[in-house]
Order: C-alpha cells, then sequence, then structure tokens
C-alpha cells in the first residue's frame, strides 16, 4: 500500500474496484460508457465537461484521465484552460452567491 | 533543428538496442505482456499476410526536417537514398506484382534526385501511386515550387503530415516554421485542384499526437481539422488520417527523456484491439529499403527486421509468392499498429 493517499498508478486500477462488488461495479461502469458516448453532446463536448467537473469536485484521478483525454481528442491547452475557468467561475460564484444570505441575515438582525 | 539521432551518436541510433529497450528497458517494460502472446490469444500468431495490396518504397532517409516522432530517424545529416539502379529493379518487379498501390516515403520522398523519373516511370503501371510529402518540401526552395503541378500531372495521391491546426502544437513536434510553411504549400496544393470537390485530386491529412498520448476518433479530429483549417485558412483536404506514434527511433527517445516510456507502452498494451490487430498493414503491405532490402512494414525497416524469408530478404532475389507464404515478424512495437481503434498508414484499422 502507498505512503500516500492517493498514487497515480491507482487510476489504472479503478476497473478493479468491480472485486468487492461485480454488481453494482458492471452496472456502473456500462453507465459510464454510455454517459460518455456521442449523442445530443459531442464526445468531445463531453470531456470538456467532464475536465471542468473534475476540477470542481478536485479529483486528481480525473483531472488526469479527462487532461489526456482532452489531448486524444484534440482539444488544446486554451479551450482546456477555458472550461478550467468554467469551473472556478462556478465554485467563486457558488461561494459568493452566499454573500446574498449573509447580507439578509444582516439585515435582519440590524437596525 | 534537431539532429538524427545517428548524428547525435545516440545509443538509439542502434535497431539491436531499441528492440532491447523495447523488451527489457525497465521491470515494468519486461512485465508487459509478449506481442506475439497477446496475438496468439486471438489467433493471429503466427501473423500471416493477407492478399498484398501496397508495394511501400521508403526511397531514402534524407529530409529537411527532423520531426521529433520521427520513426525513420531522418533529417538532412542522413545521406542513406535509393539509387536509380534499386529503383529499375522496383520497376521489373512491378510490372507483374499484384499490388495496386505505390505507397512513396522518406524521409523526404522528393529530395531523392531520382524523384520525379521514378514517379513518371511508376505512372506508367496504371496503379495508385501515394507521395507521403511533408508539404514543407513544396516551400523549401524554387526547384520544389513547381511539384503540385508535377503531382498533378501523375495524378498523384498526396498524404501529408500536420499534427494540428494551430502553429504551437506544429512546431513542437515538426520544428520552428514548420505551421506556417505547411499552410503554404496547403494552399498550393488546393491551387492546382487538389483536395477540392469534383477533382479527384486526393489530399488527405495525417494527424500524430504531439506528446505521449494517444490519437482519439479519427472521424471526430476529422470534423475538427476541416471546420478549423477552412475557417482560419480557407484550406479543403479529403480524409484526416489519425495514426498512432510507434514507440521506436526518434519518438522512443523523447519517451525515455521524458519519463512517460513506461506508461506509454502500458497504455499501448492495454488499449490492445483484437479487430485492429486483424487489419494491421503488414498484412497486405510489402516495405522496400533505400538499399533494396524488403520487410513486413516501415517500423519493421527501421528496427532492421527484414522479413522471414531468408531467401527472399533482398529485391534481387524478390519472389512475390514466396513472400506471401512468411510470418509477420512481431515485436512489442507491434503494440503501436493495434492500441484502440488501430493504426496503419491509412489511418485506423478497425
Amino acid at each position: 500500500m502507498s505512503d500516500t493517499y492517493y498514487d497515480p498508478k491507482d487510476l489504472g486500477k479503478f476497473s478493479k474496484i468491480s472485486e468487492f462488488g461485480p454488481d453494482l461495479s458492471k452496472k456502473f461502469f456500462d453507465y459510464y460508457g454510455e454517459v460518455f458516448k456521442d449523442g445530443a453532446l459531442s464526445a468531445r463536448e463531453k470531456s470538456l465537461i467532464a475536465l471542468a467537473v473534475s476540477h470542481a469536485v478536485q479529483c486528481p484521478y480525473c483531472i488526469d484521465a479527462y487532461t489526456t483525454d482532452g489531448l486524444e481528442k484534440g482539444i488544446n491547452e486554451k479551450q482546456m484552460m477555458e472550461a478550467v475557468h468554467v469551473a472556478a467561475a462556478i465554485r467563486g460564484g457558488a461561494s459568493l452567491v452566499h454573500g446574498v444570505q449573509m447580507m439578509n441575515k444582516v439585515k435582519k438582525l440590524s437596525m | 533543428m534537431i539532429q538524427s539521432l545517428k548524428a547525435r551518436k545516440s545509443d538509439l541510433a542502434n535497431s539491436d538496442i531499441q528492440v532491447k529497450q523495447l523488451n527489457t528497458f525497465s521491470d515494468r517494460i519486461s512485465a508487459l505482456e509478449p506481442f506475439t502472446r497477446k496475438m496468439k490469444k486471438v489467433g493471429l500468431f503466427p501473423l500471416k499476410p493477407t492478399q498484398l495490396e501496397i508495394f511501400q518504397i521508403n526511397v531514402g532517409k534524407m529530409c529537411n526536417q527532423t520531426c521529433k516522432h520521427c520513426h525513420v530517424d531522418a533529417g538532412p545529416d542522413r545521406k542513406e537514398i535509393m539509387t536509380r539502379e534499386t529503383m529499375e529493379k522496383i520497376l521489373n518487379i512491378l510490372k507483374s506484382s499484384s499490388a495496386h498501390t505505390v505507397d512513396l516515403t522518406g524521409g523526404a520522398p522528393e529530395m531523392n534526385k531520382n524523384f520525379r523519373w521514378f514517379v513518371e516511370q511508376l505512372s506508367l503501371f496504371k496503379k495508385n501511386i501515394i507521395v507521403r510529402c511533408n508539404l514543407t518540401i513544396i516551400m523549401a526552395n524554387k526547384s520544389y515550387n513547381d511539384l503540385p503541378e508535377f503531382y498533378k500531372k501523375h495524378n498523384i495521391h498526396i498524404v501529408s503530415s500536420l499534427p494540428y491546426y494551430e502553429k504551437g502544437k506544429t512546431d513542437s513536434q515538426r520544428g520552428d516554421g514548420v505551421f506556417q510553411d505547411s499552410i503554404e504549400a496547403l494552399k498550393k496544393l488546393n491551387a492546382a485542384g487538389y483536395g477540392k470537390p469534383d477533382t479527384g485530386l486526393k489530399l488527405d491529412l495525417v494527424y500524430n499526437p504531439s506528446g505521449a498520448f494517444l490519437p482519439g476518433s479519427q472521424i471526430g479530429l476529422e470534423k475538427d481539422f476541416k471546420a478549423e483549417l477552412m475557417r482560419l485558412f480557407g484550406i479543403e483536404f479529403n480524409q484526416l488520417f489519425a495514426i498512432t506514434n510507434m514507440p521506436i527511433s526518434r519518438y522512443l527517445d523523447y519517451l525515455i527523456q521524458t519519463d512517460n516510456y513506461e506508461a506509454y507502452m502500458e497504455k499501448l498494451v492495454n488499449a490492445f484491439n483484437p479487430t485492429a490487430a486483424k487489419g494491421v498493414m503488414c498484412r497486405n503491405t510489402i516495405s522496400i529499403g533505400w538499399d533494396g532490402f524488403i520487410y513486413d512494414c516501415d517500423f519493421n525497416q527501421m528496427l532492421d527486421m527484414k522479413v522471414a524469408s531468408p531467401d527472399h530478404m533482398h529485391l534481387d532475389n524478390y519472389n512475390e509468392q514466396n513472400l506471401q507464404q512468411r510470418s509477420v515478424i512481431l515485436n512489442q512495437h507491434c503494440y503501436g499498429c493495434t492500441a484502440g481503434q488501430g493504426s496503419s498508414c491509412g489511418g485506423t484499422t478497425s
């Protein structure tokens, strides 16, 4: 076992989670595979969304996987960084918009 | 411009050392399943040829570029070049060969002084003729500026590398200034009718990843390339071939230098696709080296793995019927052709 919580090699072992529960694992990976196929959104667009979400949920495995996936799909650095800024804007905005709640409370409690 | 591995006196200029690195570079590399065993599991070992369709001829290692991923280790400092005498032997063989396509590659094939004569002679056979043109050669000096018209005259099918529709990724792989010259060359080819609808003049582009990753969907990449090259430069082309970088020669050197080699090989092995394996190009192709030796493919040629047909390893002893009985020589680099959607000189294979 690694001395750190995150080990890059673990990404390659993702499919092995089936070892402790094959039925749910199979359902998940089948679903996962379907989600990322070309549909109303292209696989390329879905890859960019996945990259942004990876940053929002701060998952190092996902960032590793979807940076590589983006390169493979011909997505360039500028496009990837814009996707990361979308994640950052939503995360930042999510904090900031709660400022309204703070303001409401302040106004309620103040003379 | 970088130098070839040979000019740098790199160990990897030696094909035996490359094969050693492919098999025993480290514990992680040694632990990879042998390609032959993988092929046996899917009923493809020994790998036998199908009908011979393509005669691929490497007319020399001389090139005006030194791309970082080049499997030939080509460059301006390489002097190995096919002689007219060897070309005459090929012409003689092609008179009775079943191959319907002749595929000329290099280096920059146009830098062989007998290139135009050879093309003129080949065009008399009424076979499809492909020239793997690196584009920048058209802009290299005045003597090459008329190449689009020459190609058009002989109805040559042009296949050219362009790793991306922007400067950064192109120049980082192929050298400073390559993108700009490539765009100018593509405009000249378009002006001659190449890549345009209804002209019959085929201009296909080759996409190789600019780094240690695999190519994605050929269809998706082609869509992006077509849209962006038209939007940015008004350029048209026919098809995009997505080709996996082969872990040999300068690309192997790049992988090792950047500490990406083991992960790249593991990715290739994990992405093994039996359908792609069935359609590998070495089954319908013969590859001829600048000195007349015969190989299963251009990659085996660069690893100096001659065909496993001891009496027919050179054009001097060419016997198509006997060559078709051979088994294709396989090694760990072959995973590059069987990963994902597969990879060949004509793009994906599955």
